[in-house]
């Protein structure tokens, strides 16, 4: 069993909690070992970066530091924690002077960071470890009927693109079609949610999202697959709010791509947190 | 600055230093290479809400127009996704220009007054600090009580749903040791 050091995530045990039991489920089925990360901590998102650039990559470093411990590559499931902890990588390489003041915080609490665990997302772990052909082995229930618009955000693409390509990514939409469902042409698939501005600027991300769907809809899309918890919400939550603001009806399930691929996998929907989704219409099963 | 009135720029508004002080944060260094193309400005799903687009942000920013820049809301609107850094036929780190900005704008007490993007940068740096994680149902209700507390009766049908879905957590998480946390932070502002 191929063991992976798993970094949930702060919103993986709330907003995303469908996210985590159903990628926990998907890999159990498929043979793939999550570890959670020993008292992991917070990723900082965007806002730490935005206070103290320094501080941001030292919680980082730390989580990186932890995981290295344990010998396997680290899963982030959530855009956000997968861009910050690359992103880390990343900088620490590139700025010496950033990297020692990094390691004299970690060294403090006699920890050390040597930039040897590989940060992962759960796509292109399934892309690339488990490979479509294996997947396609354990469809039991293909996703007829599913037209599926594949929506990637963007920290999961961007901006190292390190496994698709950071404005035309395409591994989404390869392992949907190998689930058996219809893939739609869908331009704005790498294009922004907004993240927290939904939080801080509601009119600004209600707009963004009602674009995202209405271009879904257009495509004649019946569900949005997802990759990022944020994503997720902001395109669920506020369906209701852009049919009062736009007088436009968006409605459309947005399903993480992990709980699709239990469902073609044959696992019972419960066990993928779907009854937690707030929109669950056809083709999806009902939720009693 | 920008009250609907026209506004000119005269020398005295200029701070020599600030082209240099920002090209020399990790990430600024290739601003100098700038062709103001406006590609930063196209690919922006934001831009439209702005009020300086990136590229009039990066041309400030090389005329040391410090006060117009950080007083900008373009900063903070950034959600940070990266597609004008991807795009720059320069290699400029847009992206990561900005958070200087925006980080610039914190330290001077610069950025847009009651405007709740830094106030949640700012309750989130907190929380991350002394907690290790982050609370999403408290952030919000923080945020709500420093910007607009009616915004919390708008929340409430959601809220509400996601309670009955299982997705809110009231507690405030925690690292088993938050000091361990707070010990890396210390030591690195003593380095």
């Amino acid at each position: 069993m191929t063991a992976y050091a798993y970094y949930p995530g702060c919103s993986l045990s709330g907003l995303g909690k469908p996210y985590d039991e159903s990628l926990r489920a998907v890999f159990g089925h498929l043979g793939l070992g999550l570890e959670e990360i020993p008292d992991w901590n917070c990723c900082g998102a965007t806002s730490y970066m935005s206070v103290s650039q320094e501080k941001a990559l030292a919680l980082a470093a730390r989580n990186l530091a932890l995981a290295e411990q344990m010998h396997a590559d680290v899963v982030a499931p959530c855009a956000a924690c997968y861009l910050v902890l690359s992103k880390a990588q990343h900088m620490m390489g590139e700025y010496p002077a950033l990297a020692t003041k990094v390691q004299t915080g970690l060294r403090a609490a006699g920890l050390a960071y040597q930039g040897c665990a590989k940060v992962r997302h759960p796509l292109d772990i399934l892309i690339n470890d488990v490979g479509l052909e294996a997947i396609r082995a354990k469809v039991v229930h293909p996703l007829a009927g599913y037209r599926i618009a594949p929506y990637y955000g963007c920290q999961v693409v961007r901006p190292y693109g390190t496994f698709d390509d950071p404005l035309r990514p395409q591994t989404l939409d390869r392992l949907m079609a190998a689930l058996g469902a219809t893939v739609v042409e869908y331009p704005l698939k790498a294009h922004c949610c907004g993240g927290s501005l939904m939080g801080t600027m509601e009119e600004i991300g209600v707009r963004l999202n009602f674009l995202l769907l209405k271009e879904a809809k257009a495509r004649t899309a019946n569900v949005l697959a997802t990759v990022c918890p944020l994503c997720q919400y902001n395109l669920e939550a506020y369906q209701d709010k852009m049919r009062r603001s736009f007088h436009e009806d968006v409605r459309l399930p947005i399903v993480y791509f992990t709980q699709l691929l239990g469902l073609a996998f044959g696992l019972a929907p419960k066990a993928l947190g779907l009854q937690r989704n707030f929109v669950v219409s056809e083709p999806l099963p009902a939720m009693v | 600055m920008h009250n609907g009135t026209t506004h000119c720029r005269y020398a005295e508004d200029v701070n020599p230093a600030f082209p240099a002080e920002i090209m020399a944060k990790p990430g600024g260094e290739a601003l100098r290479d700038c062709i103001q193309c406006g590609t930063c400005s196209g690919a922006c799903p934001m831009s439209v809400h702005m009020d300086l687009t990136p590229r009039r942000v990066i041309a400030l920013t090389r005329a040391g127009l410090e006060r117009d820049v950080l007083e900008s809301a373009t900063p903070w609107l950034c959600a940070s996704c990266y597609e004008c850094q991807v795009r720059c036929p320069r290699d400029i780190k847009v992206t990561e220009v900005m958070y200087a900005l925006k980080r610039r704008a914190i330290e001077k007490g610069l950025y847009p007054k009651r405007f709740p993007i830094p106030v949640l940068a700012t309750a989130f740096y907190r929380m991350v600090a002394t907690h290790g994680r982050n609370s999403e149902s408290r952030l919000v209700i923080e945020l709500a009580l420093r910007t607009n507390p009616l915004s919390l009766l708008k929340m409430a049908p959601i809220g509400l749903k996601l309670l009955r879905t299982g997705r809110m957590v009231f507690g405030q998480d925690h690292i088993k040791d938050p000091k361990q946390l707070q010990t890396i932070l210390d030591a690195m502002e003593e380095s």
